[in-house]
């Protein structure tokens, strides 16, 4: 038996659109040894999903292999039946998909999920598979390993549930798991927990895997060698140590650059008078109350992040804010006025002062209306702008986030990708003059690279018009980037605010010492060194999540 | 710079640039031969109901030969059992029936659709009160209750277009309200609102464009459904009343020729089922289309 598990050589993967057929992967090779772990990093599109799932001679429906061959284990998988295929699948070779949720089918217990696959393809019986599955979900660290497996879904939380994938995966002891992005939907302190168990758990089986991700800090922790793509083609590759310290390609090297963007800390001396100032706020849906006493301010031409997990209550507070979720006690107060609580009681100049930016581009801009129509609204609706002095108007705008007018002007919200898209709701936000701008995790579903230029428009857009930021995220290397005040959220209630260096610099509220070090950093023995030192201190539980 | 990275799929590959309509004439060329079928059928039947009087020889009332008369050059489709001509009246029947059934589909779609909207976005007292009121009309058989209510009312042809389109305007409300909520919850339509934007633009430039697709779907089935059901009507005598041609009433009239295993007023029933079937093709096209999903490979 070889060491060599994996060894693709010169695939090429089409992919269909529009009755064209697309180069995704251009003549890639992969070679994995047993027991090693690879890192796939790429942008949005690169084809690391692809590759990945080509490891197991899979094409999502679309795509088609054009050329290249796949030998697992000195088997040619482009020449094998299919239902060779079906038997090397779920055994062999695993997948981990990104969602959890999405993967679980919501109407049978986890435990029946997991044995499923281990009996059908007749490794175990029913009594051994369950047996198994146990011992598997204690080993993955999952609370009530005996009894966990027979919730449903629904009943476990997100990272509970990638750790109920990552054991089902292992049910069949394959020789290479894929993971696909295992960790991007989950909060950082669930993702450390689920991160040590798969790298524990790899180690043990001595399972070869390979790690696909956007987050190279991640990767970084997880990977024993780095493939970087880019477009379906490779732009470097070395173990991740080396790749880490010495990167050689310009691409890698910006990359790693991206989380070195920070904003220039203005020092001039913040106006008394508040912009915006949220009183004492206490709101909920129904019965419950998802906002207690929230106080906080935000001021003309300063940025305020809005720190927390799901569930915090951040994006509650910017309902409150715009006056969807009227509270049940507090104000909240403009230029020193109070303002209705419910939207349908302002005036259009209250409304048009504060504007909001969504997190999912894809459904904050109405798909059957062009840009022009998305960003002329509000200049006819609020400003009063028509015929010609519109269209120059709406022009400027897309000059002004970068975006050539003539090309975009007439386009559809899906002729353009994620980036622009959250471009064109800036344009839009701006269109309205306003003077605060309620960013809702306006980056978290883009790509690093995207996601620095999304920053870097905002930065240079809030000097040039003085704007006040609401920035809601969870990623904290964001609130370093451009915060210059900082609201820590848990469970409703602030537990820690004030200017970024103050509560970024220790001593902290025990949450804030929790969330700024679970965030993963470039270094590789990041994750051993904090797992040392939790269990040194023992904190290793995390607070709200699972 | 114009933006950060490249549009979806290969940058460097443009493509063409087509107009509407020349992406829906693309569109129909790559159909499967069920759909060209179904849009084949619509095309012939919609002729044939503008230009009924241009087409046919006769009258679509007179009597103009003997009685159940064989196929002959006279008379192509032979006459019926008063003496008028098969063909003609099946030709005026096209545009009676089929006209009569646009009318009440597009009637019941200004009642069934605007409440359904209206419910999607007032939510609240409005959408619990037109889904009772919905509920209870739906309970009962509709069939029995458009009897009923033409018994009542009387048959003249506007009672009949009021009637059938209240009683299906049921069913497009449901569809409408379920489409237009999967709207109403996006992030672009709370933006709209936050805008301070008014009912009429709400509708219209927001929820409407999102969900022409599926409204056009059930237009095709529910033109299916009153159609057959204005024939059933008509079948039973509540319908379209003589001496106006209509397929249900010819079928009735012309009945008894079955016993001399003559297909003759088979006929309209043919064609009623000609066009459901085009119809129901056209649709499911169309639903597979709109839906998104993709063939395999």
């Amino acid at each position: 038996m070889s060491d060599r598990l994996l060894e693709i050589r010169n695939l090429q993967i089409d992919g269909e659109s529009d009755e064209i057929w697309h180069e995704i992967i251009k003549g890639l090779d992969l070679d994995l040894d047993r027991g090693e772990v690879l890192g796939l990093i790429g942008e949005s599109g690169a084809g690391k999903s692809t590759l990945g799932l080509a490891a197991m001679n899979f094409v999502r429906p679309g795509c088609r292999i054009r050329g290249g061959s796949i030998r697992f284990d000195d088997r040619e998988l482009t020449e094998e039946s299919d239902v060779a295929l079906r038997k090397l699948r779920g055994v062999r070779i695993a997948y981990v998909a990104q969602s959890a949720a999405a993967s679980f089918n919501p109407a049978h217990q986890l435990i029946d999920q997991f044995s499923e696959i281990p009996v059908v393809h007749g490794v175990k019986n029913r009594q051994d598979a369950e047996t198994d599955a146990k011992d598997l979900y204690r080993r993955v660290l999952l609370p009530d390993p005996d009894g966990i497996g027979y919730r449903y879904p629904h009943q476990v939380s997100g990272g509970q549930l990638q750790r109920a994938m990552t054991a089902m995966a292992l049910s069949c002891r394959p020789d290479l798991i894929i993971f696909d992005e295992p960790t991007t939907a989950l909060d950082v302190t669930t993702q450390i927990e689920v991160l040590t168990t798969i790298r524990d758990i790899v180690r043990e089986f001595n399972t070869a895997a390979i790690y696909i991700s956007h987050d190279l800090a991640v990767v970084a922790q997880m990977a024993d060698r780095i493939m970087v793509l880019r477009y379906g083609e490779l732009v470097e590759e070395a173990t991740t140590r080396k790749m880490m310290s010495d990167p050689q390609m310009d691409y890698t090297k910006s990359l790693w650059a991206v989380r070195s963007f920070k904003k220039e800390t203005e020092t001039g001396a913040t106006e008394r008078t508040p912009l915006v100032k949220v009183d004492n706020v206490t709101a909920g849906y129904g019965q419950e109350d998802v906002l207690k006493n929230v106080t906080f301010e935000i001021h003309r031409g300063q940025t305020l992040a809005v720190v927390g997990e799901s569930g915090s209550g951040k994006s509650t507070a910017a309902r409150v804010i715009t006056g969807l979720l009227p509270p049940r006690l507090g104000d909240i107060h403009f230029n020193g006025k109070p303002l209705p609580k419910d939207y349908r009681s302002r005036n259009k100049d209250q409304l048009r002062h504060a504007q909001m930016i969504y997190q999912m581009a894809d459904t904050a801009l109405n798909p059957r209306q062009r840009i022009r129509s998305i960003i002329g609204r509000p200049l006819g609706f609020y400003l009063g702008l028509s015929g010609q002095k519109k269209e120059n108007r709406i022009r400027e705008l897309l000059s002004l986030i970068e975006l050539e007018p003539d090309l975009y002007i007439d386009r559809y919200p899906d002729e353009l990708s994620g980036g622009q898209k959250q471009r064109v709701s800036i344009a839009r936000a701006l269109a309205a003059e306003p003077e605060f701008i309620i960013c809702d995790e306006v980056t978290s579903a883009l790509d690093q690279l995207v996601a620095e230029g999304i920053l870097r428009l905002l930065d240079r857009l809030q000097r040039e018009f003085n704007l006040a930021y609401m920035f809601i995220t969870h990623d904290l290397a964001t609130v370093r980037a451009i915060a210059d005040n900082v609201v820590v959220m848990l469970q409703g209630e602030i537990v820690e605010q004030g200017p970024k260096n103050e509560v970024f610099t220790p001593p902290h509220h025990k949450y804030t010492e929790l969330l700024l070090s679970s965030v993963p950093e470039m270094d590789p023995d990041w994750l051993d060194e904090l797992i040392t030192h939790r269990q040194q201190h023992g904190a290793m539980d995390s607070t709200s999540t699972s | 710079m114009t933006g950060d990275e490249a549009t979806p799929l290969d940058p460097q590959v443009s493509r063409p640039k087509r107009t509407r309509l020349q992406s829906a004439l693309r569109e129909i060329l790559k159909a499967p031969i069920t759909a060209k079928f179904g849009i084949l059928v619509i095309l012939v039947y919609g002729f044939v109901a503008i230009f009924a009087p241009v087409l046919t020889p006769y009258s679509e009332t007179e009597i103009v030969g003997p009685e159940f008369d064989v196929w002959g050059e006279e008379f192509i489709l032979g006459t019926d059992g008063l003496g008028r001509d098969m063909l003609t009246r099946l030709l005026f029947g096209a545009r009676n029936t089929v006209g009569i059934a646009f009318f009440t589909t597009v009637l019941a779609f200004l009642i069934g659709g605007l409440t359904g909207l209206l419910a999607a976005i007032y939510s609240g007292w409005f959408d619990q009160i037109a889904g009772r009121v919905v509920d209870v009309l739906m309970a009962i058989p509709q069939l029995i209750f458009a009897l009923m209510l033409l018994t009542i009312f009387g048959t003249s042809i506007p009672t009949l277009i009021i009637v059938i389109a209240t009683l299906d305007a049921t069913r497009i409300f449901r569809v409408t309200r379920a489409v237009s909520l999967n709207v109403v919850v996006l992030d672009y339509f709370e933006a709209a609102r936050l805008r301070g934007e008014r009912l009429l633009w709400l509708c219209i430039r927001e929820v409407l464009p999102n969900i022409t697709a599926p409204l056009m779907a059930e237009f095709g089935l529910r033109f299916c459904f009153v159609f057959l059901m204005i024939a059933a009507l008509s079948f039973l005598g509540l319908g379209i009343q003589p001496p106006t041609a209509d397929w249900g009433s010819m079928v009735r009239e012309n009945a008894v020729l079955i016993t001399y295993g003559d297909i003759t007023p088979i006929l309209p029933a043919i064609a009623i089922a000609i066009l459901t079937l085009g119809v129901n093709f056209l649709v499911d096209w169309f639903l597979h289309k709109s839906s998104g999903l993709k063939d395999g490979h």
